[in-house]
């Protein structure tokens, strides 16, 4: 199968926090890989790298073949330009409306006229549902039309890969239920290539077609929806089944609780 | 925010600060007079400038006609020479004409004189670059206050 | 030595934030202009310099008027209330101009700066700039530097010259200066190289150094509300000390030798 992103046993650290430890992910053509894991484990900072935004310490990222550590400053704007990416917050400019915030790279990346480019907004708004939001400003938008509309932006320039960055956090139901329909939906419509990096179990088991797990600075598990449940890893069970304790301890590591209270001073 | 509406600001405020500028040009700093028309040069070697600054004015009667361009000490005979620039329009002087240097009121700022000579037959005008030889140096208060205590103690 | 340790940690990262400044600096300065970034720094010149008019008009009004009634009580004494034009325009022209205008818009136009990009990064707006393949050098930062560095010292010679007019209006319409000794003595002492164009190039300097460190801040900010407020804080702070003592160093260069 033909692999759009191959991250290659990549080593990335934070000042002195190791956050990856030689983790291999590869993200197929035309499919939606979810990346999942506890919060806190920098599953952001996976996107960050694909997009270039950061540089892994060792190992290689390939985007179509071409590795985006080595790429010049020009080659990596360039690739940007088929890749996008859907922040948590939406990330829309605050200071236009829905109209242009999805007008926006249009008219950055492509010399179209305007009549052009209310047709490409309208058509894009609409598979988003959000046409007739199209006047109204980001401060006047839900939470779920935020991220919709983001959504209508992160696909204006039809690009080959989006990146979806908790898209399900902090979503009512409904809401919820509208994005994996729209996900799964575009990337089968407009044939895109999908990573969705998210907690919510339940939600990127109907929608995703591969599935890795990080936990630990590492992957723990992989493979299809049905691979997953059937996992003997106690450590994928855990994080499916959402126990408190079990390999990934429910303490942050501490002293001893009857040593840090009783004495035991040496 | 509409478009025309910022571009329209932004004209008044640019409108604004050009109406500034030519407040502080021709209200405040007077720049018509300062850069109005050509100069010539005239020098003149004074004993003692008292407070005399560069750009300080040039009068005749009270009307001003050139400024102090610069002031440099001579190197052969150590008296400061005073170069004065005049406006051009002013360019019959005779050469008997003499400067002195004076002080506008008793706290004020101290000006050039100019004393223009009579023109008689045989006197020249003034050229550029010519020495006026007629000086009358500043008053200096210390050295007044002097003399009067000097003169006072003789006549006892 | 955990002291020692603590402030050569501090230092180094002070050269580190100076370096990320500066880089920041020619990053937006050198990237390509485009049409388009006109018009951003259109509206930025709105932004950071319309609407401080205001502000900047009403201060200069009343600073005017204050010097002139405070310069009248002094002079009269001494029958000098003639010299009372070339006190104000002056004092406006030299210092007060340039200096309280930076240090209003410091406090106006700068902190908002640093506020809205800081916000910009803390909801991902920048990051999603990059993601989109634009430059934020370029889209976001580098018009609002051009747009402080022309708004600023528009801004000083609107204040010095309403300032001019404040005081006209104080001396010569309520405490009954010549109105006529008011300007012409003025005339006779302002000089437009020395002072007006020496009055602009401070509030040039004040301008970039202003706005460097507000656009800066924000664009390094912690991005969280609290990093932000801190970081608005302290483009208030930095900026009215470095425009103060810069005003020294400068005062010193261009009015210090006769």
């Amino acid at each position: 199968m033909d692999n759009l992103v191959e991250i290659d046993n990549i080593t990335f650290s934070r000042a002195d926090r190791v956050i990856y430890d030689g983790i291999t992910i590869n993200v197929p053509k035309g499919k939606i890989t979810a990346v999942m894991g506890p919060s806190g484990i920098g599953k952001t900072t996976l996107l960050r790298l694909i997009g270039g935004q950061l540089l892994p310490d060792k190992g290689d990222i390939r985007f179509d073949n071409n590795s985006i550590v080595k790429m010049s400053r020009g080659q990596l704007y360039e690739t940007r330009r088929r890749m996008s990416m859907l922040f948590q917050s939406g990330a829309l400019f605050t200071d236009m409306s829905v109209f242009d915030n999805v007008a926006f790279p249009l008219r950055e990346h492509t010399k179209l006229n305007e009549d052009l480019i209310a047709t490409i907004v309208a058509l894009k708004l609409q598979a988003v549902g959000l046409r007739g939001a199209a006047s109204l400003m980001p401060s006047e938008l839900s939470g779920g039309m935020a991220r919709r509309a983001a959504l209508a932006r992160a696909i204006a320039l039809d690009p080959d890969l989006i990146m979806f960055d908790e898209p399900f956090a902090g979503q009512d139901p409904i809401s919820m239920g509208v994005l994996v329909k729209l996900i799964r939906e575009l990337n089968d419509a407009l044939n895109l290539t999908s990573v969705v990096v998210t907690h919510d179990v339940t939600e990127v088991l109907t929608i995703a077609d591969y599935i890795y797990i990080l936990a630990d600075k590492r992957v723990i598990g992989e493979g299809t929806a049905q691979q997953i449940r059937e996992s003997d890893s106690e450590l994928v069970q855990q994080f499916l089944k959402g126990k408190a304790d079990g390999p990934v301890p429910f303490h942050y590591p501490a002293q001893k609780l009857e040593d840090a209270m009783f004495g035991a001073i040496s | 925010m509409n478009k025309y509406r910022v571009e329209l600001m932004v004209g008044v405020f640019v409108l604004l600060t050009i109406g500034a500028v030519l407040l502080l040009a021709l209200k405040v700093a007077n720049q018509t007079i300062t850069n109005q028309g050509d100069t010539y040069t005239l020098f003149a070697k004074f004993d003692n400038i008292g407070g005399l600054k560069t750009r300080s004015a040039v009068k005749v009667g009270g009307v001003i006609i050139g400024r102090v361009a610069s002031i440099k000490l001579d190197q052969e005979d150590f008296t400061p020479v005073v170069e004065l620039s005049i406006l051009q329009e002013y360019n019959e002087f005779p050469e008997t004409s003499s400067v002195s240097i004076l002080t506008s009121g008793l706290l004020g700022e101290q000006y050039v004189g100019f004393q223009p000579g009579f023109a008689i037959d045989g006197v020249e005008d003034l050229k550029d670059g010519d020495y006026l030889q007629d000086t009358k140096s500043a008053l200096v208060l210390e050295d007044l206050i002097g003399q009067f205590l000097f003169n006072r103690g003789k006549s006892e | 030595m955990n002291a020692i340790h603590a402030l050569g940690v501090k230092t180094i990262s002070r050269f580190a934030a100076a370096g990320r400044a500066a880089l920041m600096l020619f990053g937006a300065l050198f990237a390509i202009p485009r049409m388009k970034n006109v018009y951003l720094t259109v509206k930025q010149i709105y932004v950071v310099g319309v609407q401080s008019l205001l502000i900047i008009l009403v201060s200069g009004l009343f600073i005017g008027m204050v010097m002139a009634l405070q310069g009248y009580t002094i002079l009269v004494d001494y029958g000098a209330e003639a010299s009372l034009g070339p006190m104000v325009a002056l004092s406006l022209l030299r210092e007060l101009g340039p200096v309280v205008t930076a240090l209003l818009f410091a406090g106006r136009a700068g902190s908002a700066l640093t506020a809205e990009i800081g916000l910009m990064k803390a909801t991902e707006q920048l990051s999603s700039l990059e993601m989109m393949a634009v430059d934020p050098l370029r889209r976001v930062v580098a018009p609002r530097f051009w747009a402080g560095l022309i708004s600023m010292p528009m801004l000083a010679l609107l204040f010095s010259a309403i300032g001019i007019l404040g005081g006209h209006l104080v001396g010569v319409d309520w405490l009954g200066v010549d109105s006529g000794s008011y300007w012409s003595i003025m005339q006779s002492t302002v000089d437009f190289d020395k002072d007006v164009i020496n009055g602009v190039i401070k509030s040039l300097v004040f301008a970039i150094v202003v706005t460097w460190i507000a656009i800066f801040k924000g664009y390094d900010c912690i991005p969280t509300s609290e990093g932000i407020s801190k970081a608005t804080t302290e483009t208030v702070v930095f900026s009215s000390l470095a425009v103060l003592g810069l005003d020294f160093v400068l005062t010193a260069l261009m009015f210090g030798i006769e």
